[in-house]
């Protein structure tokens, strides 16, 4: 059976997080850049599978615990995406814009 | 073969998906394309033999996260993103140290790094194998999220709650409520 490099899916990881990066910093609308953090976690998941899959191959007992870590962060995605969205929710009901430009209390 | 040509393709809608979420304006846009790449995603985790980190994929990230994004898009109205000058140094820098840094970090994973190859559905992910860890050896960071998942649920609540409702609330039930609250609620 035919096998292709397992470096391909971690390459394929690096691509999805450094878009989220980019997103991170180039988007001014504040959901957009919630929207690439969860890109980057989405990247970040890709690679612990793929490494599980290394490790199975390597022969480890617990191969499997690569795919647990991406069931808990997935839930911790969640939980921050319900926290963080009420956040961006207060924000708007406050600041009345979703420019982070905008929001600039804190600045000098 | 077949694992290289079901990978490039849903690779490549991955990627496709990513980019499309950078050069999108507008919120809902983005939204959708990334609800494209979390789909093409548990594809790839088929593909390494992760069935249920697949489904979980589908159901918890392309279903319930991008839901509560289009809702909040929907409910705060939100339009076009204003286009902000950046710097151009920034571009002028950032732009090849970006490039030199992806194809330095991608030329190790190909060429130097030392991983092995993988068949179709290599990974034993089914929920059975995945339920025995996570329910002996993984037992207790399993009943914390249980915790944080009610923690984050309050606090979206107390969050979102507007704060003249938080006021009104504390009205009804003392009579006697502070003067000053439910007037600092009145100016929202």
């Amino acid at each position: 059976m035919e096998t292709i490099p397992l470096s391909y899916y971690l390459v394929l990881s690096g691509i999805l997080f450094v878009c989220g990066v980019l997103g991170f910093l180039i988007k001014r609308n504040i959901i957009t850049i919630f929207m690439s953090i969860e890109l980057m976690l989405n990247g970040v998941n890709l690679s612990f599978v793929a490494f599980a899959a290394q490790w199975h191959l390597m022969g480890h007992k617990d191969a499997l615990s690569g795919q647990v870590f991406v069931f808990f962060v997935m839930v911790v995605a969640a939980a921050e995406a319900a926290v963080g969205l009420a956040i961006i929710i207060a924000v708007y009901r406050t600041r009345e814009t979703l420019n982070v430009d905008q929001v600039n209390l804190l600045k000098l | 073969m077949l694992h290289l040509i079901l990978f490039l393709f849903f690779g490549t809608i991955c990627v496709a998906g990513a980019i499309n979420l950078l050069a999108q304006s507008h919120p809902i846009d983005s939204a959708l394309s990334l609800i494209v790449v979390m789909a093409s995603l548990a594809a790839e985790y088929l593909l390494l033999g992760a069935e249920f980190v697949a489904a979980v994929q589908v159901i918890v990230y392309a279903g319930a996260i991008m839901v509560l994004f289009v809702i909040t898009i929907m409910l705060l109205n939100a339009g076009k993103e204003e286009r902000t000058k950046g710097s151009r140094v920034a571009i002028l820098l950032g732009v090849p140290g970006v490039v030199i840094g992806a194809v330095l970090v991608a030329w190790t994973l190909l060429f130097r790094a030392n991983t092995s190859a993988v068949t179709l559905g290599a990974l034993p992910g089914g929920p059975q194998e995945i339920a025995r860890l996570l329910f002996h050896q993984f037992l207790l960071p399993f009943e914390i999220t249980s915790v944080l998942i009610l923690i984050a649920i309050m606090g979206a609540v107390v969050l979102a709650s507007r704060p003249d409702a938080v006021a009104k609330r504390h009205h009804t039930d003392t009579p006697k409520a502070m003067p000053e609250l439910v007037g600092a609620g009145k100016e929202h």
